[in-house]
């Protein structure tokens, strides 16, 4: 009988183990440049409502993580090339990436977009100059209701552009614009919320199934007690589920 | 909230002057930016040895009689030549990552049956990723810092073939044949007469090449390098309350200014070494300047 | 949709003109050759303009950092030093701040914030340190010889620079400057990448290869056609300068001109 017992707790061990090979480590890539999100810390961590959530998913789904930081623009040829296993990194879930690479269930509701002017503006949107991050979301759907775009390697530019009087708004996600809006007197939001993309997913590759239920599992989890609801206040992101 | 270095520096709200300044700067972040300047000239001091063996390679292809290897050896000087290394930086990282992990696929698992590119991704057996997925966190970045000088180094050792085969055929003529007339074999007159000779031709081009390598290593964040660019664009940019203990507004110009004085010391420096290696070099050379040494000294 | 309507569509999107917006799907490599190769026209007209002026300040320079009097040649020297010695992405930052702040002093100034005025001033005050620094290395190895005959036919001042210091400068230095130009060229893709704005989604052959990798996710297909457009460019560029090297060692037995063209590699 207890050499039964024994055999079965090997056979357990050893299963264990072997769906553990595909993944012993979990390797999260991320920004670290887009606060409230994901940043970097005065202690040169990452940090932010993704790490926060970030941690929590792993341990919910019993997995061994492991942050790494990446440039925005290669961050999804990294991906499917392997570099890391998921993209967590404040990304919209959209048709475009859909193509390429798979998303776990949003754990954030659709992020709106929104203007950031200086506060003593009066800024007539559909004739603005509107400064935005190259290739961004908030890019491509300025130029296509046909304001004239101006576009920077990097947010922080774009807002200092509106400072220098070089664009008269910025387009930005709201979560990142609303703690400068809020600390930097001479800024002020203007205009509508605009919502362009959907919900903020984690980036998986497409073969990797396994790894995306498995994250998905731990989000529907989160949701269903309320931790992430939670987060989503702590940090500001925007409206709960 | 972290190590701090000063006592002091727990609540920075409260203080100010000098002693927020203290500890600003020491903070964990900027300790991160401080190495990078390590990492930076790490990086510069493998890279220029590495990309000179490149170079040497590729000059010595190009003067191959074989036909194929004379072309492996123009054909790499000229297309890489004719890149902007930021095109290059771009994909070039990914594509060698691919490259070695599909060899090692190759070697390790040779039973493995599902195609390699499944749609977009790509997918080698857990035994050829590079790193190991369950390597540590600090095996990942030497790789990718190996990966980063490797790259550099191809560019840049294109250069640098360029400049050895001008170099090579600057050695005169004279000399070689007198080896010949020594016996010597085609070899021989290769390593003992051309090759101790060609530096004082090529040391101006080297030295050249040495201070736009350095001035390329702000793209080294493309490469997935946290170099001091990237720190100093992290750092500088307006800090809220919320996400720091230390806020501030747009300090970019500050970090950058810090930039620009590294780098004009670091080139001041440079510039003074490499005289003074051009000055030993030219000693008992047959040239203008080897000549006025010899005259000086006498 | 053709490549030919695809031509006419996007041919000149890099100035503005055809279609308003970057195509959004269905990213054939025809559209993605076309439209990084009508962002070339930026690349190619940053390099020309910044070279072109360059040249003649270059010169100016180099004369200036050759010249005894230390208020001359003191200036050049740090000029040289400051734009060789930092980075061109530094510079590029530097020059876009003082460039903002001086449109706010003086709006008259407002047209060198966009990359069109600003960019080709900083690429052409960069482009001139380089090459200052080549002519200078080529006017101190000039042969005696040649300076002490244009003496001997009573040649001063002037005359014996145009006639006998300026060609024979010119000929020492080409190979490297040849050099420069390729290196200039390929800096141009600096502008939009981390310097200026683009405006409009105007960008140079960088910023839509840039955009597609962007949306195809697939940096594999953009960037080696950015590639081969600059391998083109660089051919072209060591053609042309090939012909002027030829044209400024007409008068020297064929034998020499080979030569010369190899030892002066050295250079940069």
């Amino acid at each position: 009988m207890k050499k039964l017992i024994l055999g079965t707790a090997i056979t357990a061990l050893t299963a264990g183990a072997a769906l553990a090979e595909g993944h012993s480590v979990v390797r999260l890539g991320t920004e670290g440049a887009y606060p409230p999100y994901n940043f970097i810390n005065d202690a040169g961590e990452v940090d932010g409502f993704e790490r926060a959530l970030g941690d929590e998913l792993c341990a919910r789904a019993e997995l061994t993580c492991e942050w790494v930081t990446n440039d925005w623009d290669s961050i999804i040829p990294n991906l499917v090339s392997g570099n890391y296993d998921a993209i967590i990194a404040g990304m919209s879930i959209t048709d475009e990436r859909l193509e390429v690479i798979d998303f776990t269930e949003n754990y954030t509701q659709p992020d709106p977009s929104a203007y950031l002017a200086l506060a003593d503006a009066d800024v007539d949107l559909s004739s603005a100059v509107i400064a935005a991050q190259a290739a961004t979301i908030q890019a491509s759907y300025a130029a296509g209701e046909g304001m004239t775009v101006l576009e920077f390697a990097t947010p922080e530019e774009s807002v200092a552009a509106v400072r220098a009087g070089e664009a008269d708004a910025v387009l930005a996600d709201r979560a990142y614009l609303a703690p400068l809006a809020e600390a930097e007197a001479d800024l002020a939001f203007t205009g509508e919320n605009v919502l362009i993309g959907g919900g903020v997913g984690m980036g998986i590759r497409q073969s990797d199934t396994e790894l995306r239920d498995k994250f998905t599992a731990a989000i529907q989890s989160m949701k269903a007690d309320g931790s992430l609801n939670a987060l989503i206040e702590e940090w500001e992101i925007g409206e709960l589920f | 909230m972290g190590a701090t270095i000063f006592s002091y520096c727990s609540d920075p709200s409260t203080i100010e002057g000098l002693k927020w300044l203290s500890c600003y700067l020491t903070t964990g972040k900027h300790i991160s930016m401080y190495w990078s300047f390590g990492t930076v000239l790490l990086l510069l001091a493998i890279t220029a040895p590495t990309a000179l063996a490149f170079g040497f390679a590729g000059a010595t292809a190009a003067r191959s009689r074989i036909a194929p290897v004379s072309w492996i050896g123009k054909g790499y000087t000229a297309i890489v030549r004719g890149v902007p290394d930021i095109a290059f930086f771009l994909f070039f990282v990914i594509a060698l990552d691919q490259l070695f992990e599909w060899i090692r696929h190759e070697v390790k698992c040779p039973d493995w049956t599902d195609p390699i590119r499944q749609g977009n991704d790509f997918v080698v057996c857990t035994e050829a990723k590079l790193p190991l997925g369950n390597a540590a966190a600090w095996v990942h970045d030497t790789y990718a810092f190996f990966l980063a000088v490797l790259t550099f180094s191809i560019v840049f050792g294109a250069f640098a073939a360029n400049v050895l085969t001008g170099a090579m055929r600057a050695v005169p003529r004279a000399q070689i044949e007198t080896g010949e007339a020594y016996g010597m074999t085609e070899r021989q007159t290769f390593w003992r007469i051309m090759v101790p000779q060609m530096w004082v031709y090529a040391l101006p081009g080297l030295s050249n090449l040495w201070m736009v390598l350095i001035k390329a290593t702000p793209l080294l964040f493309l490469l997935g390098i946290e170099d001091i660019v990237y720190w100093a664009r992290d750092l500088g940019a307006t800090k809220t309350p919320k996400f720091t203990d230390y806020p501030h507004g747009d300090w970019r110009m500050w970090y950058f200014l810090a930039l620009l004085v590294f780098y004009l010391c670091f080139t001041k420096l440079s510039e003074i070494v490499l005289d003074r290696i051009n000055r030993r070099l030219t000693l008992g050379q047959a040239t203008a300047a080897g000549e006025a040494q010899r005259k000086a000294a006498a | 949709m053709t490549c030919w309507d695809v031509i006419s569509d996007y041919g000149l999107r890099s100035l503005g003109f055809g279609e308003r917006l970057l195509p959004r799907d269905d990213f054939t490599i025809c559209k993605q050759v076309v439209l990084i190769g009508s962002g070339m026209i930026w690349n190619v007209y940053f390099g020309t303009v910044a070279l072109l002026a360059g040249f003649f300040l270059a010169v100016g320079t180099a004369v200036a950092k050759a010249s005894a009097n230390p208020l001359i040649r003191k200036p050049a020297e740090w000029f040289i030093f400051v734009f060789r010695g930092s980075p061109l992405f530094i510079q590029f930052f530097f020059a876009y701040f003082a460039f903002v702040s001086l449109k706010g002093a003086v709006p008259a100034l407002g047209g060198l914030t966009a990359a069109w005025l600003g960019a080709v001033i900083v690429l052409f005050l960069n482009t001139a340190a380089y090459s200052a620094e080549i002519f200078y290395g080529a006017l101190m190895s000039i042969p005696k010889g040649d300076i002490e005959a244009a003496d001997a036919y009573g040649m001063t001042g002037w005359k014996r620079f145009r006639r006998i210091t300026f060609p024979t400068m010119m000929r020492l230095a080409w190979p490297s400057y040849t050099n420069e130009a390729i290196f200039l060229f390929h800096a141009t893709t600096l502008v939009f990448f981390s310097g200026f704005p683009s405006r409009g989604q105007m960008g140079d052959a960088l910023y839509y290869a840039n955009y597609f990798a962007d949306k195809t996710f697939n940096p594999f297909v953009p960037y080696p056609i950015l590639a081969c457009y600059f391998i083109i460019l660089t051919l072209i560029v060591i053609g042309i300068f090939g012909l002027v090297n030829a044209r400024l060692n007409r008068h020297l037995p064929q034998q020499n001109r080979g030569k010369l063209r190899l030892r002066l590699n050295l250079i940069r």
